[in-house]
Protein backbone atom coordinates (compact mmCIF):
# COMPACT_ATOMS: atom_id res chain seq x y z
CA UNK A 1 0.00 0.00 0.00
CA UNK A 2 2.80 2.40 0.91
CA UNK A 3 4.39 1.69 -2.48
CA UNK A 4 1.19 2.81 -4.16
CA UNK A 5 1.17 5.99 -2.08
CA UNK A 6 4.81 6.64 -3.02
CA UNK A 7 3.96 6.13 -6.67
CA UNK A 8 1.00 8.51 -6.54
CA UNK A 9 3.01 11.05 -4.54
CA UNK A 10 5.85 10.88 -7.06
CA UNK A 11 3.41 11.29 -9.92
CA UNK A 12 1.79 14.24 -8.16
CA UNK A 13 5.16 15.89 -7.58
CA UNK A 14 6.07 15.45 -11.25
CA UNK A 15 2.75 16.96 -12.39
CA UNK A 16 3.12 19.88 -9.98
CA UNK A 17 6.69 20.49 -11.13
CA UNK A 18 5.62 20.43 -14.78
CA UNK A 19 2.69 22.79 -14.22
CA UNK A 20 4.71 25.21 -12.11
CA UNK A 21 7.54 25.12 -14.67
CA UNK A 22 5.10 25.91 -17.48
CA UNK A 23 3.67 28.74 -15.38
CA UNK A 24 7.14 30.19 -14.72
CA UNK A 25 7.98 29.99 -18.41
CA UNK A 26 4.71 31.66 -19.42
CA UNK A 27 5.25 34.42 -16.86
CA UNK A 28 8.82 34.90 -18.08
CA UNK A 29 7.58 35.21 -21.67
CA UNK A 30 4.85 37.70 -20.75
CA UNK A 31 7.22 39.86 -18.73
CA UNK A 32 9.76 39.77 -21.57
CA UNK A 33 7.14 40.75 -24.14
CA UNK A 34 5.68 43.45 -21.91
CA UNK A 35 9.08 45.18 -21.88
CA UNK A 36 8.79 45.60 -25.65
CA UNK A 37 5.87 47.94 -25.01
CA UNK A 38 7.54 50.00 -22.28
CA UNK A 39 10.55 52.26 -22.87
CA UNK A 40 13.49 52.29 -22.82
CA UNK A 41 14.29 49.76 -25.55
CA UNK A 42 17.90 48.70 -25.97
CA UNK A 43 18.39 49.02 -29.73
CA UNK A 44 22.07 48.10 -29.65
CA UNK A 45 21.27 44.80 -27.95
CA UNK A 46 18.46 44.20 -30.44
CA UNK A 47 20.77 44.90 -33.38
CA UNK A 48 23.42 42.59 -32.00
CA UNK A 49 20.93 39.74 -31.42
CA UNK A 50 19.28 40.32 -34.81
CA UNK A 51 22.65 40.15 -36.54
CA UNK A 52 23.47 36.94 -34.66
CA UNK A 53 20.14 35.40 -35.67
CA UNK A 54 19.87 36.56 -39.25
CA UNK A 55 23.36 37.09 -40.60
CA UNK A 56 25.59 34.58 -38.84
CA UNK A 57 23.03 31.80 -39.20
CA UNK A 58 22.72 32.40 -42.92
CA UNK A 59 25.40 29.94 -44.13
CA UNK A 60 24.13 26.95 -42.18
CA UNK A 61 20.49 27.67 -43.02
CA UNK A 62 21.33 28.23 -46.69
CA UNK A 63 23.25 24.97 -46.98
CA UNK A 64 20.52 23.04 -45.18
CA UNK A 65 17.82 24.50 -47.42
CA UNK A 66 19.60 23.99 -50.72
CA UNK A 67 20.49 20.35 -50.01
CA UNK A 68 17.01 19.63 -48.69
CA UNK A 69 15.45 20.97 -51.89
CA UNK A 70 17.81 18.82 -53.94
CA UNK A 71 17.01 15.69 -51.95
CA UNK A 72 13.25 16.25 -52.17
CA UNK A 73 13.48 16.56 -55.95
CA UNK A 74 15.47 13.32 -56.20
CA UNK A 75 13.28 11.35 -53.81
CA UNK A 76 10.06 12.66 -55.35
CA UNK A 77 11.26 11.69 -58.79
CA UNK A 78 12.08 8.16 -57.62
CA UNK A 79 8.59 7.69 -56.19
CA UNK A 80 6.47 9.69 -58.62
CA UNK A 81 8.02 8.27 -61.79
CA UNK A 82 6.41 4.91 -60.91
CA UNK A 83 3.00 6.54 -61.41
CA UNK A 84 3.97 8.82 -64.30
CA UNK A 85 3.44 11.81 -62.02
CA UNK A 86 6.80 13.50 -62.55
CA UNK A 87 5.04 16.75 -63.43
CA UNK A 88 4.08 17.15 -59.75
CA UNK A 89 7.71 17.32 -58.61
CA UNK A 90 7.98 21.10 -58.89
CA UNK A 91 4.86 21.46 -56.76
CA UNK A 92 6.06 18.92 -54.22
CA UNK A 93 9.37 20.73 -53.85
CA UNK A 94 7.96 24.22 -53.50
CA UNK A 95 5.14 23.26 -51.12
CA UNK A 96 7.42 21.10 -48.96
CA UNK A 97 10.01 23.81 -48.70
CA UNK A 98 7.75 26.82 -48.26
CA UNK A 99 5.18 25.26 -45.95
CA UNK A 100 7.34 22.94 -43.85
CA UNK A 101 11.01 22.40 -44.49
CA UNK A 102 12.04 26.05 -44.77
CA UNK A 103 10.64 27.13 -41.40
CA UNK A 104 11.32 23.85 -39.57
CA UNK A 105 14.88 23.27 -40.78
CA UNK A 106 15.80 26.94 -40.30
CA UNK A 107 14.24 26.76 -36.83
CA UNK A 108 16.17 23.63 -35.87
CA UNK A 109 19.45 24.99 -37.21
CA UNK A 110 18.99 28.31 -35.45
CA UNK A 111 17.92 26.56 -32.24
CA UNK A 112 21.21 24.69 -32.24
CA UNK A 113 23.29 27.69 -33.14
CA UNK A 114 21.71 30.81 -31.67
CA UNK A 115 19.59 29.25 -28.92
CA UNK A 116 22.64 27.55 -27.47
CA UNK A 117 24.77 30.70 -27.70
CA UNK A 118 22.03 32.76 -26.03
CA UNK A 119 21.63 30.31 -23.15
CA UNK A 120 25.40 30.08 -22.67
CA UNK A 121 25.90 33.85 -22.72
CA UNK A 122 23.05 34.69 -20.36
CA UNK A 123 23.87 31.66 -18.18
CA UNK A 124 27.46 32.82 -17.82
CA UNK A 125 26.20 36.29 -16.95
CA UNK A 126 23.99 34.72 -14.27
CA UNK A 127 26.71 32.62 -12.61
CA UNK A 128 29.27 35.45 -12.70
CA UNK A 129 26.88 37.94 -11.04
CA UNK A 130 26.61 40.10 -14.18
CA UNK A 131 22.82 39.89 -14.10
CA UNK A 132 22.78 40.98 -10.44
CA UNK A 133 25.18 43.77 -11.42
CA UNK A 134 22.67 45.00 -14.02
CA UNK A 135 20.09 45.25 -11.25
CA UNK A 136 22.42 47.43 -9.17
CA UNK A 137 22.96 49.74 -12.15
CA UNK A 138 19.33 50.81 -12.58
CA UNK A 139 18.83 48.34 -15.43
CA UNK A 140 16.14 45.68 -15.54
CA UNK A 141 17.79 42.49 -16.85
CA UNK A 142 14.54 41.40 -18.51
CA UNK A 143 14.42 44.66 -20.44
CA UNK A 144 18.14 44.69 -21.24
CA UNK A 145 18.77 41.04 -22.04
CA UNK A 146 15.48 39.29 -22.80
CA UNK A 147 13.17 41.73 -24.61
CA UNK A 148 15.63 42.65 -27.42
CA UNK A 149 16.42 38.97 -28.04
CA UNK A 150 12.74 38.00 -28.20
CA UNK A 151 12.05 40.70 -30.79
CA UNK A 152 15.17 39.75 -32.74
CA UNK A 153 14.01 36.14 -32.89
CA UNK A 154 10.50 37.11 -34.04
CA UNK A 155 11.79 39.36 -36.83
CA UNK A 156 14.95 37.58 -37.94
CA UNK A 157 13.74 34.03 -38.50
CA UNK A 158 11.16 34.98 -41.16
CA UNK A 159 13.94 36.74 -43.08
CA UNK A 160 16.09 33.63 -42.86
CA UNK A 161 13.15 31.53 -44.01
CA UNK A 162 12.65 33.73 -47.09
CA UNK A 163 16.25 32.93 -48.02
CA UNK A 164 15.78 29.25 -47.13
CA UNK A 165 12.62 29.08 -49.29
CA UNK A 166 14.36 30.57 -52.31
CA UNK A 167 17.43 28.37 -51.95
CA UNK A 168 15.40 25.23 -51.26
CA UNK A 169 13.35 25.75 -54.43
CA UNK A 170 16.56 26.56 -56.30
CA UNK A 171 18.09 23.27 -55.10
CA UNK A 172 15.10 21.34 -56.44
CA UNK A 173 15.24 23.32 -59.68
CA UNK A 174 18.94 22.55 -60.22
CA UNK A 175 18.52 18.81 -59.63
CA UNK A 176 15.35 18.62 -61.73
CA UNK A 177 16.75 20.50 -64.72
CA UNK A 178 20.38 19.34 -64.66
CA UNK A 179 20.02 15.75 -63.52
CA UNK A 180 16.43 14.74 -64.21
CA UNK A 181 16.02 16.48 -67.57
CA UNK A 182 13.14 18.85 -66.80
CA UNK A 183 12.65 21.94 -68.95
CA UNK A 184 13.68 25.01 -66.88
CA UNK A 185 10.78 27.16 -68.07
CA UNK A 186 8.22 24.41 -67.50
CA UNK A 187 9.62 23.73 -64.02
CA UNK A 188 9.41 27.41 -63.07
CA UNK A 189 5.91 27.74 -64.47
CA UNK A 190 4.83 24.63 -62.58
CA UNK A 191 6.38 25.96 -59.36
CA UNK A 192 4.44 29.23 -59.56
CA UNK A 193 1.21 27.48 -60.44
CA UNK A 194 1.39 25.31 -57.33
CA UNK A 195 2.42 27.83 -54.68
CA UNK A 196 -0.17 30.25 -53.24
CA UNK A 197 0.43 33.40 -51.18
CA UNK A 198 -1.10 31.69 -48.12
CA UNK A 199 1.62 29.01 -48.27
CA UNK A 200 4.36 31.62 -48.04
CA UNK A 201 2.51 33.69 -45.45
CA UNK A 202 1.88 30.77 -43.13
CA UNK A 203 5.48 29.60 -43.55
CA UNK A 204 6.70 33.02 -42.47
CA UNK A 205 4.23 33.13 -39.59
CA UNK A 206 5.57 29.76 -38.46
CA UNK A 207 9.09 31.17 -38.68
CA UNK A 208 8.17 34.14 -36.47
CA UNK A 209 6.68 31.75 -33.90
CA UNK A 210 9.76 29.52 -34.02
CA UNK A 211 12.08 32.53 -33.67
CA UNK A 212 10.18 33.60 -30.58
CA UNK A 213 10.33 30.09 -29.08
CA UNK A 214 14.07 29.73 -29.75
CA UNK A 215 14.87 33.10 -28.19
CA UNK A 216 12.52 32.39 -25.28
CA UNK A 217 14.10 29.02 -24.46
CA UNK A 218 17.63 30.42 -24.81
CA UNK A 219 16.85 33.35 -22.52
CA UNK A 220 14.77 31.37 -20.01
CA UNK A 221 17.27 28.57 -19.54
CA UNK A 222 20.23 30.93 -19.45
CA UNK A 223 18.51 33.27 -17.02
CA UNK A 224 17.78 30.41 -14.64
CA UNK A 225 21.24 28.85 -14.77
CA UNK A 226 22.63 27.77 -11.42
CA UNK A 227 26.07 26.69 -10.25
CA UNK A 228 29.12 27.12 -12.43
CA UNK A 229 30.28 25.80 -15.79
CA UNK A 230 28.27 22.62 -15.38
CA UNK A 231 25.08 24.59 -14.73
CA UNK A 232 25.65 26.74 -17.80
CA UNK A 233 26.28 23.61 -19.88
CA UNK A 234 23.10 22.01 -18.60
CA UNK A 235 21.04 25.11 -19.35
CA UNK A 236 22.52 25.32 -22.85
CA UNK A 237 21.58 21.71 -23.56
CA UNK A 238 18.11 22.26 -22.12
CA UNK A 239 17.62 25.36 -24.28
CA UNK A 240 18.47 23.53 -27.51
CA UNK A 241 16.44 20.42 -26.68
CA UNK A 242 13.40 22.38 -25.51
CA UNK A 243 13.50 24.77 -28.47
CA UNK A 244 13.84 21.90 -30.97
CA UNK A 245 10.92 20.00 -29.47
CA UNK A 246 8.77 23.12 -29.29
CA UNK A 247 9.55 23.95 -32.93
CA UNK A 248 8.33 20.52 -34.00
CA UNK A 249 5.25 20.60 -31.74
CA UNK A 250 4.22 24.09 -32.83
CA UNK A 251 4.84 23.16 -36.45
CA UNK A 252 2.19 20.48 -36.13
CA UNK A 253 -0.21 22.80 -34.30
CA UNK A 254 0.17 25.59 -36.88
CA UNK A 255 -0.10 23.16 -39.78
CA UNK A 256 -3.28 21.74 -38.25
CA UNK A 257 -4.64 25.28 -37.86
CA UNK A 258 -3.93 26.50 -41.39
CA UNK A 259 -3.64 23.52 -43.72
CA UNK A 260 -5.78 20.73 -42.30
CA UNK A 261 -8.79 21.53 -44.52
CA UNK B 1 18.79 60.79 18.03
CA UNK B 2 20.03 60.49 14.41
CA UNK B 3 18.49 57.90 12.12
CA UNK B 4 21.05 55.35 10.92
CA UNK B 5 21.71 55.39 7.19
CA UNK B 6 20.98 51.66 7.10
CA UNK B 7 18.90 49.99 9.78
CA UNK B 8 18.09 46.29 9.72
CA UNK B 9 15.74 44.60 12.13
CA UNK B 10 14.82 40.94 12.46
CA UNK B 11 16.01 40.03 8.96
CA UNK B 12 15.41 36.35 8.15
CA UNK B 13 16.07 34.37 5.00
CA UNK B 14 15.95 30.64 4.40
CA UNK B 15 16.72 28.56 1.35
CA UNK B 16 14.70 25.38 1.68
CA UNK B 17 15.34 24.05 5.17
CA UNK B 18 18.57 26.02 5.56
CA UNK B 19 18.18 29.20 7.59
CA UNK B 20 20.84 31.55 6.25
CA UNK B 21 19.85 34.75 8.06
CA UNK B 22 18.19 34.33 11.43
CA UNK B 23 17.02 37.63 12.87
CA UNK B 24 19.75 40.08 11.88
CA UNK B 25 19.76 43.45 13.65
CA UNK B 26 22.29 45.94 12.32
CA UNK B 27 22.72 49.73 12.24
CA UNK B 28 25.18 51.51 9.97
CA UNK B 29 25.61 55.21 10.67
CA UNK B 30 25.90 57.65 7.78
CA UNK B 31 29.42 58.20 6.55
CA UNK B 32 30.86 55.15 8.31
CA UNK B 33 32.14 51.83 7.01
CA UNK B 34 30.83 48.58 8.44
CA UNK B 35 32.72 45.36 7.83
CA UNK B 36 30.83 42.09 8.18
CA UNK B 37 33.05 39.07 8.66
CA UNK B 38 32.13 35.42 8.73
CA UNK B 39 33.03 32.06 7.27
CA UNK B 40 32.19 30.86 3.81
CA UNK B 41 28.46 30.20 3.50
CA UNK B 42 27.65 32.17 6.64
CA UNK B 43 25.18 34.39 4.74
CA UNK B 44 27.27 37.52 4.22
CA UNK B 45 26.51 37.79 0.51
CA UNK B 46 22.83 37.00 1.13
CA UNK B 47 22.72 39.88 3.61
CA UNK B 48 24.06 42.32 1.01
CA UNK B 49 21.75 40.98 -1.67
CA UNK B 50 18.75 41.40 0.63
CA UNK B 51 19.66 45.04 1.27
CA UNK B 52 20.10 45.57 -2.48
CA UNK B 53 16.72 43.99 -3.21
CA UNK B 54 18.24 41.20 -5.29
CA UNK B 55 16.89 38.63 -2.82
CA UNK B 56 13.56 38.99 -1.05
CA UNK B 57 13.86 38.32 2.67
CA UNK B 58 11.35 36.09 4.45
CA UNK B 59 10.88 38.51 7.34
CA UNK B 60 12.28 41.66 8.88
CA UNK B 61 12.79 45.30 7.97
CA UNK B 62 15.50 47.02 5.98
CA UNK B 63 15.43 50.80 6.28
CA UNK B 64 17.52 53.27 4.32
CA UNK B 65 17.28 56.80 5.73
CA UNK B 66 14.38 55.56 7.85
CA UNK B 67 12.36 54.25 4.90
CA UNK B 68 11.52 50.54 4.74
CA UNK B 69 12.73 49.44 1.32
CA UNK B 70 11.14 45.98 1.28
CA UNK B 71 7.54 47.16 1.05
CA UNK B 72 8.23 49.72 -1.68
CA UNK B 73 7.01 49.49 -5.27
CA UNK B 74 9.36 48.32 -8.00
CA UNK B 75 9.95 51.90 -9.18
CA UNK B 76 10.72 53.09 -5.66
CA UNK B 77 13.11 50.17 -5.12
CA UNK B 78 14.86 51.09 -8.39
CA UNK B 79 15.21 54.67 -7.19
CA UNK B 80 16.72 53.46 -3.91
CA UNK B 81 19.07 51.11 -5.78
CA UNK B 82 20.26 53.99 -7.92
CA UNK B 83 21.75 55.47 -4.73
CA UNK B 84 23.80 52.33 -4.09
CA UNK B 85 27.02 51.21 -5.78
CA UNK B 86 28.34 47.69 -5.49
CA UNK B 87 31.67 46.03 -6.09
CA UNK B 88 31.06 42.34 -6.75
CA UNK B 89 33.41 39.59 -5.60
CA UNK B 90 34.55 38.62 -9.09
CA UNK B 91 34.09 42.09 -10.55
CA UNK B 92 31.00 41.05 -12.56
CA UNK B 93 32.14 43.20 -15.47
CA UNK B 94 30.04 42.89 -18.62
CA UNK B 95 32.37 41.11 -20.99
CA UNK B 96 30.42 42.16 -24.09
CA UNK B 97 31.24 45.81 -23.34
CA UNK B 98 34.50 47.73 -23.25
CA UNK B 99 35.97 48.86 -19.94
CA UNK B 100 34.73 52.45 -20.30
CA UNK B 101 31.23 51.25 -21.18
CA UNK B 102 31.30 49.11 -18.05
CA UNK B 103 32.34 52.06 -15.90
CA UNK B 104 29.77 54.37 -17.48
CA UNK B 105 26.97 51.77 -17.59
CA UNK B 106 24.96 53.28 -14.73
CA UNK B 107 25.33 56.75 -16.21
CA UNK B 108 24.13 55.65 -19.65
CA UNK B 109 21.27 53.62 -18.17
CA UNK B 110 20.19 56.26 -15.62
CA UNK B 111 16.84 57.99 -15.76
CA UNK B 112 16.11 61.71 -16.09
CA UNK B 113 18.82 64.10 -15.00
CA UNK B 114 21.13 61.24 -14.02
CA UNK B 115 21.33 60.02 -17.62
CA UNK B 116 24.38 61.16 -19.59
CA UNK B 117 25.15 61.29 -23.28
CA UNK B 118 27.71 58.73 -24.50
CA UNK B 119 30.34 61.45 -24.95
CA UNK B 120 29.86 62.87 -21.47
CA UNK B 121 29.75 59.38 -19.96
CA UNK B 122 32.99 58.47 -21.69
CA UNK B 123 34.72 61.54 -20.22
CA UNK B 124 33.34 60.70 -16.77
CA UNK B 125 34.53 57.09 -17.14
CA UNK B 126 38.05 58.34 -17.86
CA UNK B 127 37.96 60.51 -14.73
CA UNK B 128 36.78 57.67 -12.53
CA UNK B 129 39.33 55.24 -13.98
CA UNK B 130 42.03 57.78 -13.07
CA UNK B 131 40.63 57.92 -9.52
CA UNK B 132 41.22 54.19 -9.12
CA UNK B 133 44.73 54.44 -10.52
CA UNK B 134 44.06 53.31 -14.09
CA UNK B 135 45.06 55.14 -17.21
CA UNK B 136 41.97 56.32 -19.13
CA UNK B 137 43.33 54.49 -22.20
CA UNK B 138 42.41 51.26 -20.39
CA UNK B 139 38.82 52.23 -21.16
CA UNK B 140 39.13 50.93 -24.71
CA UNK B 141 40.16 47.44 -23.64
CA UNK B 142 37.84 44.48 -23.08
CA UNK B 143 37.48 43.27 -19.46
CA UNK B 144 39.03 39.92 -20.44
CA UNK B 145 42.27 41.72 -21.30
CA UNK B 146 42.72 42.94 -17.72
CA UNK B 147 44.41 41.26 -14.76
CA UNK B 148 42.35 40.34 -11.68
CA UNK B 149 43.52 43.42 -9.79
CA UNK B 150 42.70 45.71 -12.70
CA UNK B 151 39.25 44.12 -13.03
CA UNK B 152 38.63 44.84 -9.35
CA UNK B 153 39.64 48.45 -9.89
CA UNK B 154 37.32 48.74 -12.89
CA UNK B 155 34.55 47.20 -10.77
CA UNK B 156 35.28 49.81 -8.10
CA UNK B 157 35.25 52.56 -10.73
CA UNK B 158 31.86 51.34 -11.95
CA UNK B 159 30.53 51.29 -8.38
CA UNK B 160 31.56 54.90 -7.67
CA UNK B 161 30.92 56.41 -11.13
CA UNK B 162 27.44 57.66 -10.22
CA UNK B 163 28.67 59.02 -6.84
CA UNK B 164 26.44 56.74 -4.75
CA UNK B 165 25.43 57.51 -1.19
CA UNK B 166 25.95 53.87 -0.20
CA UNK B 167 28.67 51.48 -1.30
CA UNK B 168 28.74 47.71 -0.89
CA UNK B 169 31.87 45.64 -1.27
CA UNK B 170 31.58 41.86 -1.62
CA UNK B 171 34.92 40.24 -0.76
CA UNK B 172 36.91 43.06 -2.38
CA UNK B 173 40.33 41.43 -1.94
CA UNK B 174 39.50 37.79 -2.68
CA UNK B 175 41.87 36.28 -5.22
CA UNK B 176 44.37 39.16 -5.06
CA UNK B 177 47.95 39.08 -3.79
CA UNK B 178 48.52 40.92 -0.47
CA UNK B 179 50.00 44.00 -2.09
CA UNK B 180 47.18 44.36 -4.61
CA UNK B 181 44.72 43.67 -1.77
CA UNK B 182 46.19 46.57 0.18
CA UNK B 183 46.01 48.79 -2.92
CA UNK B 184 42.32 47.95 -3.42
CA UNK B 185 41.61 48.56 0.27
CA UNK B 186 43.36 51.92 0.05
CA UNK B 187 41.29 52.87 -3.00
CA UNK B 188 38.10 51.81 -1.24
CA UNK B 189 38.92 53.95 1.82
CA UNK B 190 39.80 56.92 -0.41
CA UNK B 191 36.62 56.58 -2.45
CA UNK B 192 34.38 56.23 0.58
CA UNK B 193 35.94 59.30 2.23
CA UNK B 194 35.91 61.39 -0.94
CA UNK B 195 32.25 60.61 -1.65
CA UNK B 196 31.22 60.73 2.01
CA UNK B 197 29.42 57.45 1.40
CA UNK B 198 28.20 54.89 3.87
CA UNK B 199 29.80 51.52 3.20
CA UNK B 200 29.26 47.89 4.04
CA UNK B 201 32.02 45.44 3.14
CA UNK B 202 31.89 41.71 3.64
CA UNK B 203 35.13 39.83 3.84
CA UNK B 204 37.03 37.09 5.59
CA UNK B 205 40.34 38.85 4.99
CA UNK B 206 41.23 40.25 8.44
CA UNK B 207 43.87 42.67 7.15
CA UNK B 208 41.31 44.07 4.71
CA UNK B 209 38.63 44.25 7.42
CA UNK B 210 40.77 46.35 9.74
CA UNK B 211 41.89 48.62 6.90
CA UNK B 212 38.43 49.29 5.45
CA UNK B 213 36.14 49.29 8.48
CA UNK B 214 35.20 51.80 11.15
CA UNK B 215 32.89 49.23 12.71
CA UNK B 216 32.75 45.46 12.36
CA UNK B 217 30.29 42.65 12.96
CA UNK B 218 30.60 38.88 12.79
CA UNK B 219 27.98 36.65 11.20
CA UNK B 220 27.83 33.08 12.44
CA UNK B 221 25.07 30.57 11.78
CA UNK B 222 22.77 33.28 10.48
CA UNK B 223 23.16 35.58 13.50
CA UNK B 224 25.35 38.56 14.28
CA UNK B 225 27.29 37.25 17.24
CA UNK B 226 29.46 40.32 17.79
CA UNK B 227 29.60 44.00 16.86
CA UNK B 228 32.26 46.53 17.76
CA UNK B 229 34.97 48.83 16.47
CA UNK B 230 36.93 47.35 13.59
CA UNK B 231 40.13 48.02 15.53
CA UNK B 232 38.97 45.56 18.21
CA UNK B 233 38.52 42.69 15.77
CA UNK B 234 41.78 41.00 16.64
CA UNK B 235 41.22 41.41 20.38
CA UNK B 236 37.47 41.27 20.81
CA UNK B 237 37.23 38.94 23.77
CA UNK B 238 34.51 37.00 21.96
CA UNK B 239 35.63 33.38 21.56
CA UNK B 240 33.92 33.01 18.15
CA UNK B 241 35.50 36.18 16.79
CA UNK B 242 38.89 35.36 18.30
CA UNK B 243 38.94 31.90 16.75
CA UNK B 244 37.88 33.28 13.37
CA UNK B 245 40.20 36.29 13.24
CA UNK B 246 43.22 34.28 14.39
CA UNK B 247 42.38 31.31 12.19
CA UNK B 248 42.54 28.76 15.02
CA UNK B 249 41.46 25.19 14.35
CA UNK B 250 40.39 24.71 17.95
CA UNK B 251 37.48 26.64 19.35
CA UNK B 252 33.71 26.97 19.42
CA UNK B 253 33.43 27.14 15.61
CA UNK B 254 33.44 23.57 14.37
CA UNK B 255 34.16 22.50 10.82
CA UNK B 256 30.76 22.47 9.19
CA UNK B 257 30.53 19.40 7.03
CA UNK B 258 26.83 19.60 6.34
CA UNK B 259 23.97 21.61 7.72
Amino acid sequence: MSRLFDLVAGLGRAVLATVSGAGRLALFALIGLSHLLRPPFYWRNFASAFFEFAFFSLPVVALTAIFSGMVIALQSYTGFSRFNAQSAIAGIVVLSVVRELGPVLAGLMVAGRVGAAMAAEIGTMRVTDQIDALGTLSTDPMKYLVAPRLLAGILALPLLVVVADILGVLGGFVVSTVKLGFSPSAYIASTFSFVQPIDVTVGLAKAAAFGFLIALMGCYNGYNSRGGAQGVGASTTAAVVAASILVLCFDYVLTEMFFSR
Amino acid sequence: MTVPKIRIRGLCKSFGSKRVLDGIDLDVEAGTSMVVIGGSGSGKSVLLRCILGLIEPDAGRIEIDGVDVIERSRAEQDAIRARIGMLFQAGALFDSLSVWENVAFGLLAGRGARRMSRDAARVRAGEVLAQVGLDPSVGDLAPAELSGGMQKRVGLARAIAATPEILFFDEPTTGLDPIMGAVIDGLIVDCVKRLGSTAIAITHDMASATRIGDRAAMLYQGRLVWQGAAGELLDSGNPLVDQFTHGRREGPIGMELRR
